[in-house]
């Protein structure tokens, strides 16, 4: 995209489309079920009944519910308007895909961290941590806007009806828990399953949380927002041309 | 026409392909400011494709869209800022309010929030809507959701509207309110670019119709232009007060064909004067009295069928 159109009306877009999302989406069932009970009753069965040190734990369980909680809305927006017929008319104005994506992230990024700030809120009050307020913040931003940017990147592939769409987000959501280190933990994971690990975004969130509330890592902390950083621009570009390609469908 | 020399739409050689389908195949036509330019085709002949090529929706394989001097393609969003859009029925949010609808609207094309506002109360109630202005449009019937369709793509009064089947699956009234909107906008200076399946909306609404058929167009001219062209036939619309056995009329050679069209008969003629005298003269003999007695010439649904008659 040439550095021209990164003017007013590309950012009053965005602004406009987030706006939206966030009033039209945020309290629709099928958000909240996939992206608040559904990490909250994996962590209960995962949890209850078994001996966890919870002060270990915790930096994965918020890695799970950012994950879970951003990447939830961008998946359905796309079909949902594309079903409502208002697809067409949202990109009648004045807006770019590109801007109509970014809005989309957005509002996903949004979610995700007000409800994630919740459950940081929780662990603070219960367990004694020494944070480091400055890497929480920027790592708990940055893991938002790239998990959000995966729910978006996966709204593309089959855009006309939410429930396809949801089936296909869980199929790729769920393995990049698994191989996160969320229920394993990095240092002992070993060959195959550690070298899976580093394809998952999660693992370098889980990486950043450990760091800003117990003061430890397994992964450089300049390597966790990079690798962060470009599963972003990657997620971002795969929705912008998946979303281009697949405009005319459903309208 | 009006305003011959200022051109909102310049089309060139506009051309779409969907794997072998050709869409739209090398189209041209322009459309001046302040006309009501119709544009009318039987399903599949590429409206749609073209309306959508022509509001940035998708990208033509070749050929030139200029809105207002502005390249749609080169530069969407400022060509976007001049237009309105109203796609088929059911496009606006209905989870939200009438109100919310156009300030949405309003925000895409920046007016500012303190205006708005304002705005969207007014644009309300010039349509009547300012009571229920709170209230979802979920509740609100299909007349009403098309109003506040039409309403939050004007909010930010755009030189050129352009609607795809407005008055498709509304009541009488609805429809009549929907036309009356159009033709008040054009008063006020908007140029309309309209599809529709109507043909006497296109008929009494249009300044212009440009005729689609097969990815090409077929023609472009006044309602009235296209009907002179078919206009080699006549028809003659009677009725009586009683019912009748037409075979002695046929048998006067007058008549072409005839038609049933309800209580009444349509005879084709290429005389009819001669027909109207003689059906005189026949209502006298028989002891019967006229209910319907008209003279009809082509209309614009005989030319769209002719023009389009491979279709069908």
């Amino acid at each position: 995209m040439p550095l021209r159109n990164f003017n007013r009306p590309f950012f009053r877009g965005i602004a406009v489309v987030t706006e939206k999302n966030i009033r039209l989406y945020y309290t629709k069932p099928p958000v909240i079920i996939f992206g608040f009970l559904f990490p909250l009753f994996m962590f209960l069965a995962f949890y209850l009944g078994k001996e966890i040190d919870f002060y270990v734990f915790f930096p994965g369980l918020l890695a799970m519910f950012l994950f879970f909680i951003a990447s939830s809305v961008g998946p359905l927006i796309t079909p949902w308007e594309k079903q409502a017929g208002t697809y067409e008319r949202l990109l009648s104005f004045p807006v770019s895909i590109t801007t109509i994506i970014l809005g989309d992230c957005a509002a996903g990024m949004i979610f995700g961290i007000m409800i994630n700030v919740v459950v940081l809120a929780v662990g603070l009050i219960t367990l004694n941590y020494c944070l480091n307020i400055m890497i929480l913040c920027l790592g708990m931003l940055l893991g938002a806007f790239c998990f959000s940017s995966l729910g978006v990147s996966l709204a593309s592939p089959s855009v006309q009806n939410p429930s396809y769409v949801m089936m296909f987000s869980s199929i790729i959501r769920f393995p990049l828990i698994f191989i996160s280190g969320i229920f394993i933990p990095l240092e002992d994971l070993h060959g195959l399953g550690r070298m899976l690990c580093y394809f998952s975004p999660i693992t370098y969130m889980v990486d950043i949380f450990n760091f800003s509330l117990r003061g430890q890592s397994n992964i450089a902390l300049i390597v966790d927002f990079a690798a962060l950083f470009v599963f972003s621009l990657t997620f971002v570009y795969l929705a912008n041309r998946t979303h281009k390609r697949n405009l005319m469908r459903g309208l | 026409m009006k305003n011959e020399s200022i051109k909102v739409i310049e089309v060139r050689e506009l051309t779409k392909r969907f794997g072998d389908v050709t869409a739209v195949n090398h189209i041209s036509f322009a459309v001046t400011k302040r006309e009501i330019f119709g544009f009318l085709g039987p399903n599949g002949a590429g409206k749609t494709t073209t309306i959508r090529m022509l509001t940035g929706l998708i990208t033509p394989d070749s050929g030139d869209v200029l809105i207002d001097g502005v390249d749609i393609m080169k530069n969407p969003i400022k060509a976007k800022m001049k237009i309105g859009v109203i796609p088929e029925m059911g496009n606006i949010y209905v989870d939200l309010t009438a109100k919310q609808n156009i300030i949405l609207a309003g925000k895409f094309y920046g007016i500012a929030r303190g205006e708005l506002g304002n705005k969207a109360d007014a644009i309300l109630a010039k349509f009547g809507l300012l009571e229920r202005a709170d209230d979802p449009v979920k509740t609100f019937s299909k007349g009403m959701k098309q109003q506040v369709n039409i309403a939050s793509a004007i909010v930010h009064s755009p030189e050129l509207l352009f609607l795809d089947e407005p008055t498709a699956g509304l009541d009488v009234q609805s429809q009549r309110m929907i036309k009356t909107i159009i033709r008040e906008m054009n008063q006020r200076g908007t140029t309309i670019f309209l599809t529709t399946h109507n043909i006497e909306e296109a008929n009494v609404l249009c300044d212009r119709v440009g005729i689609i058929n097969n990815g090409e167009i077929a023609a472009i001219d006044t309602p009235e232009g296209l009907k002179r062209t078919f206009e080699e036939t006549q028809s003659v619309e009677i009725s009586f007060d009683k019912p009748v056995d037409l075979s002695e009329i046929e048998e006067s050679r007058l008549v072409i064909r005839k038609e049933k069209l309800g209580d009444k008969w349509r005879l084709y003629t290429d005389n009819p004067d001669k027909l109207v005298k003689y059906l005189a003269q026949f209502a006298q003999d028989h002891n019967l009295i006229f209910t319907t007695m008209e003279i009809c010439g082509a209309s614009l649904e005989d030319a769209f069928v002719k023009l389009t008659e491979d279709k069908y």
